[in-house]
């Protein structure tokens, strides 16, 4: 396997493994809201409540930097990342 | 604006315009203290701030094609994810999402995950790879990767519709905004809005914009928390709100459980001026089904990837990883609103049904509440209305209503905070539309003259004219979108859920499987969209024509058909035709690696 095919085979892991973690927060849990509500969460907050007003919201702040920085990381370690001069 | 010199300043620019416009509600206070007029605040908020607006563009005037169609790529992350931001939160955000929440819950934070959760797809998916394209637009990207006019022409089609329905929604709301601050008739404020917006992105393409868009985003945010952490401080409900309604919204299911949610007859319904809502849903309950949560929050997400005004901001960013990061960013400043106006909905709510606080007008006597100033304003204004359908002399919960908008331009009067606050808000609301449509203007006018003129009709075309034909489009859609708007067709939300809708119909599939399918090919994209835009729009015709829809698809999430349509159609056109030839397979190699040149170089 070139070099190019194993780093997108890396950059194609890591966005499934970003793709399952967006899944939990953008629709798995809602798949439960009802039973998930009866319980107190952060803050005091209903759980679900809290999910869609912050919960999911931050989460999805988190996991776009995360993202970021792995990607980068597999970028450096196949030696794709970019020049700072271009 | 001198570039590089310009760029290192960035943060003391900015800090200076922050300092100068916080100067600027302060003595606002002062003069408000010494006797000056609500209406001659109002006035000076919204002359003040969109003639800031106007200098930036006019300073960031360009005669460079790179400049003028994507900032000259050299936007720091963290700026264009302001810029981002303010492109992205629109009137509806800024005005309508608060009362949305306001009035029904649960069912409708589906829209705070959609619109949030969508970025992810932004980063992983797409954002990254078309920076590393190098293209202006969106259709630029879709006409290179399958080449052929027929494929280029198609985005442009699915573009226009999508971001020409929002477009009109946000300078109906420019020109709400404007009338009420500037106290004239709306068909003429519509025009005063346009020529606001016009004036940020003319002389300066995207140069202009991104950086109007940053200081828009600066009045935006101030403008939308000032208010929140300081009725909730006035109320004593925390210092922190975020972290300290706990009890607040405790308090209000025990409201509700306690007065019930009373249906009112049709005939007393009728009475209630158009546009005004009661509350008659759950405010912290689970009140909608998985699959209503679910659908309508997946449907925003696709969209939210597929909007070319949003994919556009990534090409300003100076390299593939500052493109990445910036999403990011662009997240985080949004959720600082997103994240609010839950909070806002509450204390308003709370602020009103709760009888134990001086604000409350539920359980006063009708007579009380009809002295109230500020219900005689808002009322006047066809945004509040009580009527005793039962009779017996006091206000229940089913016998107030209140438009969506009310909950964010009234609360801060209910709670009784100076009127600079509501001038404030007033220039906020208007950043956010103005913001917004500059961006989708943009969007449409560069997608027309970049792939259509150049690329399709005269491809010798020199650049001074190319920019000629980018900004005579500008305007004309520009007067296009303010005429329909003028005549106030469709409420603002709708059609700003239609407009993701109708990209994600068109547009998901072809861009995502053009990056991450090799064998995705130009006969499989040209059905991809033109199938998927028929289809989501024939749905959405059929649903509002009486049509029974299936599978729990409503016309708020249509783009969920039509994407299923688009992404089965490419794939089996795709299959059943030839593959793409080895040097589209070579590009698409190339697009997926940060180093290297940009496939389409300087253009």
């Amino acid at each position: 396997m070139s070099n190019q095919e194993k780093h997108w085979e890396k950059s194609r892991g890591l966005l499934m493994i970003t793709l399952a973690i967006w899944f939990v927060f953008s629709i798995g849990i809602f798949l439960f809201g009802a039973e998930m509500n009866e319980v107190t969460g952060p803050f005091g907050y209903p759980w679900t409540y809290w999910f869609t007003c912050q919960g999911s919201l931050g989460a999805f702040v988190i996991l776009i930097f995360w993202f970021a920085n792995r990607q980068e990381k597999i970028d450096e370690e196949f030696g794709f990342s970019e020049r700072e001069d271009e | 604006m001198k570039s590089t010199n310009f760029i290192d300043n960035l943060p003391r620019v900015y800090g200076i315009y922050t300092g100068g416009f916080i100067g600027f509600i302060i003595i606002m206070a002062i003069a408000e203290q010494m006797g000056m007029t609500a209406k001659a605040i109002g006035i000076a908020f919204v002359a003040f701030t969109v003639f800031i607006y106007a200098l930036i563009g006019w300073l960031s005037r360009t005669a460079q094609a790179d400049a003028y169609y994507v900032a000259g790529r050299q936007v720091p992350t963290v700026f264009n994810g302001m810029a981002t931001a303010a492109d992205w939160m629109s009137g509806a955000s800024f005005v309508a999402m608060a009362g949305g929440i306001y009035f029904k819950g649960y069912g409708y934070m589906a829209l705070l995950v959609g619109w949030t959760g969508g970025y992810v797809l932004v980063a992983s998916l797409l954002a990254p790879y078309l920076r590393k394209f190098g293209c202006y637009t969106v259709p630029d990207f879709i006409g290179t990767r399958y080449g052929g006019n027929l494929a280029r022409f198609s985005a442009v089609v699915v573009l226009t519709v999508a971001s020409f329905t929002y477009v009109t929604a946000q300078i109906n709301a420019t020109g709400t905004i404007a009338s009420v601050a500037l106290d004239i008739p709306f068909q003429y404020a519509v025009y005063i809005g346009l020529i606001s917006i016009l004036l940020c992105s003319m002389l300066g393409g995207m140069r202009g914009v991104t950086w109007t868009q940053v200081a828009q985003y600066i009045v935006l945010i101030i403008a939308y928390l000032l208010p929140v952490f300081w009725i909730s401080n006035k109320m004593g409900a925390g210092f922190f709100p975020h972290f300290m309604l706990a009890d607040e919204v405790a308090r209000i299911g025990e409201l509700e459980s306690q007065f019930g949610f009373v249906k009112n007859s049709a005939a007393d319904l009728a009475t209630v001026p158009k546009g005004l809502a009661g509350i008659t849903k759950a405010h912290s309950a689970v009140n909608a089904t998985p699959w209503a949560f679910i659908s309508l929050a997946l449907a925003m997400m696709m969209g939210t990837a597929s909007l070319p005004h949003v994919m556009m901001r990534y090409f300003t960013t100076p390299s593939v990883k500052a493109a990445r990061k910036s999403v990011g960013w662009s997240l985080f400043f949004i959720f600082l609103l997103y994240s609010s106006a839950p909070m806002l909905a509450t204390l308003s709510k709370l602020s009103l049904i709760d009888p134990t606080l001086s604000t409350g007008i539920i359980g006063k006597s009708v007579a009380e509440v009809q002295a109230i100033d500020w219900y005689q304003n808002w009322n006047s204004a066809n945004l509040m209305f009580i009527s005793d359908f039962n009779g017996n002399g006091t206000v229940e919960l089913n016998e107030f209503f209140m438009g969506g908008k009310a909950v964010v331009l009234a609360t801060p009067e209910i709670a009784g905070l100076p009127y600079v606050i509501s001038g404030l808000v007033a220039a906020g609301g208007m950043a956010a539309a103005m913001s917004t449509a500059d961006g989708l203007i943009l969007a449409i006018a560069n997608a027309i003259s970049h792939d259509v003129y150049y690329k399709i009709i005269d491809p010798k075309a020199e650049t001074a004219k190319r920019l000629v034909v980018a900004r005579v489009l500008l305007v004309v859609i520009g007067f296009a979108g303010a005429t329909i708007a003028a005549m106030e067709i469709q409420g603002i939300l709708g059609s700003v859920i239609w407009a993701f809708d109708f990209a994600m119909s068109g547009l998901f599939f072809p861009l995502v499987l053009g990056v991450w399918w090799k064998r995705a090919n130009r006969q499989g994209a040209v059905a991809g969209m033109l199938g998927g835009l028929a289809a989501g729009t024939w749905y959405l015709v059929w649903v509002r024509t009486g049509g029974s829809g299936f599978l729990g698809i409503t016309q708020l999430t249509f783009g969920i058909f039509g994407s299923a349509v688009s992404l089965v159609a490419m794939v089996v056109v795709s299959l059943m035709t030839q593959e793409p030839d080895k040097a589209t397979q070579k590009m698409v190699d190339e697009v997926r690696v940060p180093s290297g040149k940009t496939i389409l170089g300087k253009q």
